[in-house]
């Protein structure tokens, strides 16, 4: 090159300068796990499919496919799950969580709506598995079974399939033709459901019939008693034959006042139902606070403005023929309650008791291998019980129990039997690193109140099984999957490639993808620092 | 029932850009063919505010004139760390001219344009607050009163720093610098003193003053464009945290640079021909003390028993500023 006179050395680049020599530190792009994916008892990737549907239109398909990867019942979910994670999730700090549940039901909805479906996605593998009970625990084992290639029958003892989603769940929350459009769904994966077909020995089953593994899913569908005294004339009822006969078209003789003994979600349902049923007084007795009280906060709301009554700190002392006594209770230091030898009488036509449920475990054989702890059949980690192919999930094995609960255990129980089927020894569960709320920039986020879901007018609550609440329409749906705040991912914002004082952050141009420039990066943090959703983390440089 | 105006919250429109976002609501600095005009290798502190605003700003005004743009920098941090001979980071014609004359140099530079017939070609003076406030204002104040051709950036760091951090006319009070060390009863840098050049410009009556910082890309690339698509003089003075001046942490400029704006110690607004035209409200207000605390030469104010006086008459500033232009958050107003 030619120098102007004078001039002694050429122009040069600042680039021929490797600034990214001055860096202690380095930025690194991360994914960390969502809080809200964390908490699905389901194991649902909430996150990508929130993300997913962020897009709007054909989005939709995609986030309902990327639900159906794990959970084939979102329209089910989208009405009874009580949603752990919009518990969990980060925006309630900032706001209110995000509408989770009710993104879920709008997918869910779509995709009945236009009829999507699944296919499996392995070729068939000759192997046989029995799935005995067609809850939302067997369900989804059935599904995920087949959709790994497997031959999968549902042994169900009732007429219909559904478990206690069907015999357990009232209407109002779950109507019928939703359950039956997705089990419907389900089943053309290629499930075999046979009904009316109960299991009554299953080491003869499966020695006789030939199956390489089974699946325990059969709930608990007794429901608890306790020891009341009570006169030759009153009415006491559990609230799981309640809400049973009711599925099967009785008409359970009530009367006009009715006290519900319990403080779970079943006692609840029971209690409204009995609204339904015509009762015009339906108290809920329960000998803890509403603080204690294991029934879901918004269940309780919806009773209360339907018209039932909570009673507190009470216990049943006895059943007189026309009507309760009554003792106060109060909470010791421990919590727990204490009688206090008040007594007080509440006029009753029935109790209905909802004290909990047992497990019915008569199929299993006086001989079989597997062993109970407290009812409930005794699992590993791998949901496999003490005999060999055999395993078991849902409210049949000890813990919490819900719908979702039991479809995270058949999801996990089917992974665990293809292993088993397969001979591979079992997938450990990932390690979990979470994206806490203080690793957001919530700067970046815009105001954005959370949309609720519509209820039924109440003159129709009292009366009808009408569904409770509506869903969301599309609009809203779409706000309420944007308020997400992807947290611990990129959403490709783009902030760290614009805000880097080093221009050392090069766009790849697909979503998300960026790449730094060590030889620029001098290692200032400012990127980790304004990424709105923690997707980015500081490390020490190497020495 | 209501219905809500369906907008995007992930992104809203504080983060540079989305996937969801047509090209036109993202910034220039989140597109992938952004001019880049000063380069990495550039020999700026970490996490340095000015190194990313003359970035945001030239990146910006290539967009608006369409790549036909020359700039003249004013000796000082943007010069020294962009241009060490024979290097440079810079991706556009680029003229250095002394400390104190860039705006008259732009001045003639424009003046050569619309000689040679070729005004198409737009002229962007810059320089730092010292070589903006101090030693350059009075070329400055010229340039304004002939409304030269020219759109003269300021980079506000509040100090002579590449020096060593010595007092500008624009350190804020009680800041503490190599030249105003709070030493027995001092406050750091006297209260009452400096210049605020924003509203110095708008007594000028040019066609374009406004302000803003580092925490908000969307404005301050609308300013510029704003400012592009006028011809006169115009005045952009954009708020810069130093890391090494101010004794804030590298990864904390943008943090930094969006408290000074929340807490209503640095207004971001603009004029038209000497009248205000808009005031952006502060979003989530803050103490000044979330701001102050962040920074090493305040930390005498919170030393020990520290100076709540002093504090207080900050938040007095900030206050009077919130009042003036009409900053408060919209619930509070």
């Amino acid at each position: 090159m030619t120098l102007p006179f004078a001039v002694s050395l050429g122009p040069g680049s600042s680039r021929a300068d490797l600034t990214g020599a001055w860096r202690t530190e380095r930025a690194v792009y991360t994914d960390r796990t969502a809080p809200c994916g964390n908490a699905c008892p389901a194991g649902e990737d909430v996150r990508s499919w929130l993300y997913d549907a962020e897009s709007g239109g054909a989005g939709y398909e995609a986030a309902w496919r990327r639900i159906m990867e794990t959970n084939p019942l979102p329209a089910v979910c989208g009405r009874v799950c009580y949603h752990p994670c919009e518990t969990a999730c980060n925006r309630g700090h900032l706001d209110e969580a995000v509408g989770i549940n009710s993104v879920e039901r709008f997918l869910g909805d779509e995709a009945l709506d236009r009829g999507w479906r699944v296919e499996a996605t392995a070729p068939p593998t000759g192997r046989r598995v029995l799935v005995v009970g067609s809850g939302p625990a067997g369900l989804s084992a059935a599904y995920h079974l087949a959709r790994r290639g497997h031959e999968v029958t549902i042994r169900e003892s009732a007429p219909v399939a559904g478990g206690m989603m069907r015999y357990g769940i009232p209407r109002y929350r779950l109507p019928r033709e939703v359950l039956d459009a997705e089990i419907t769904r389900l089943l053309a994966v290629g499930v075999t459901l046979e009904v009316d077909a109960p299991v009554t020995d299953l080491d003869r089953v499966m020695a006789d019939e030939g199956w390489d593994a089974a699946f325990l899913a059969v709930g608990a569908q007794l429901g608890r008693r306790t020891y009341l005294p009570a006169a030759s004339a009153a009415r006491v009822l559990d609230a799981v034959s309640l809400l049973r006969g009711l599925e099967v078209g009785e008409r359970p003789l009530l009367g006009r006042r009715v006290a519900v003994y319990g403080g779970g979600n079943t006692a609840v349902d029971a209690a409204r139902t009995a609204r339904r049923l015509g009762a015009s007084d339906a108290v809920v007795v329960y000998r803890r606070t509403r603080e204690r009280m294991p029934a879901h906060a918004e269940e309780v709301v919806e009773a209360e403005e339907e018209g039932v009554v909570f009673h507190w700190l009470s216990t049943i002392d006895r059943v007189e023929a026309d009507g309760l006594v009554i003792e106060q209770m109060e909470l010791d230091a421990d919590g727990f309650p204490q009688p206090t030898g008040r007594i007080e009488r509440l006029a009753a036509d029935s109790v209905v008791l909802a004290l909990g449920q047992d497990t019915d475990l008569s199929l299993l054989g006086d001989t079989s291998a597997l062993t109970l702890t407290g009812g409930t059949v005794d699992i590993d980690p791998a949901f496999a019980t003490t005999r060999a192919g055999v395993f078991a999930g849902g409210d049949v094995v000890a813990g919490e129990r819900s719908v979702t609960i039991a479809i995270g255990h058949g999801r996990r129980a089917a992974e665990h039997i293809d292993d088993w089927l397969a001979g591979r020894p079992p997938t450990p569960a990932p390690a979990v690193d979470l994206a806490p709320y203080e690793a957001l920039n919530t700067w970046y986020f815009e105001d954005a109140d959370r949309t609720h879901r519509a209820r039924l007018e109440l003159a129709r609550r009292s009366s009808t099984f009408d569904e409770v609440v509506h869903g969301l329409d599309a609009d809203s749906a779409l706000y309420e999957a944007r308020r997400c705040l992807s947290c611990g991912t990129c959403f490709s914002c783009d902030n760290c490639y614009a805000l880097c004082p080093d221009d050392a952050i090069i766009k790849l141009g697909p979503p998300g993808e960026y790449v730094i420039d060590l030889d620029y990066c001098k290692g200032c943090g400012l990127c980790v620092e304004e990424c709105p959703s923690g997707a980015i983390v500081m490390v020490p440089e190497e020495s | 029932m209501t219905t809500t105006p369906l907008k995007l919250y992930q992104v809203g429109t504080f983060a540079a850009g989305n996937r969801l976002l047509g090209p036109g609501e993202r910034t220039v600095q989140s597109s992938m063919d952004r001019a880049s005009c000063i380069t990495s290798g550039h020999r700026a502190c970490r996490g340095c505010g000015e190194a990313l605003a003359a970035r945001v700003v030239m990146d910006a005004a290539m967009r608006a004139t369409g790549g036909r743009v020359v700039t003249v920098n004013a000796t000082g941090c943007l010069e020294v760390f962009s241009t060490p001979y024979p290097e440079s980071a810079w991706q556009v014609p680029w003229l250095h001219s002394l400390f104190g004359n860039a705006a008259a140099v732009a001045s003639g530079v424009a003046a050569a344009m619309r000689a040679t017939g070729r005004d198409d070609v737009r002229v962007l003076a810059q320089a730092g607050d010292g070589g903006t406030v101090d030693i350059g204002l009075g070329c400055l104040s010229g340039m304004f009163e002939r409304n030269d051709d020219v759109l003269f950036v300021c980079y506000d760091n509040q100090g002579y720093m590449n020096t060593g951090v010595q007092r500008s006319g624009a350190t804020p009070a009680g800041a503490s610098t190599a030249t105003t060390r709070p030493v027995g009863d001092g406050v750091g840098n006297a209260f009452g003193t400096g210049k605020n050049l924003p509203r110095i410009a708008m007594a000028h009556d040019i066609p374009y003053v406004a302000t803003a910082t580092v925490a908000d890309l969307h404005d301050l690339e609308a300013k510029v464009a704003i400012a592009m698509a006028r011809r006169g003089a115009r005045y952009l003075h954009v708020l810069v945290p130093c890391p090494l001046g101010w004794g804030s942490q590298p990864a904390d400029t943008v943090r930094v640079a969006r408290l000074a704006t929340q807490s209503g110690l640095f207004p971001v607004f603009e004029a038209e021909n000497g009248m205000l035209t808009h005031a952006t409200p502060i979003r989530r207000r803050v103490p000044v003390e979330e701001y102050l605390r962040l920074q090493t030469r305040f930390q005498h104010l919170f030393v020990g028993p520290g100076r709540p006086d002093v504090v207080a008459a900050l938040q007095a500033q900030a206050d009077r500023d919130i009042a003036r232009f009409g900053l408060a958050p919209e619930e509070e107003s």
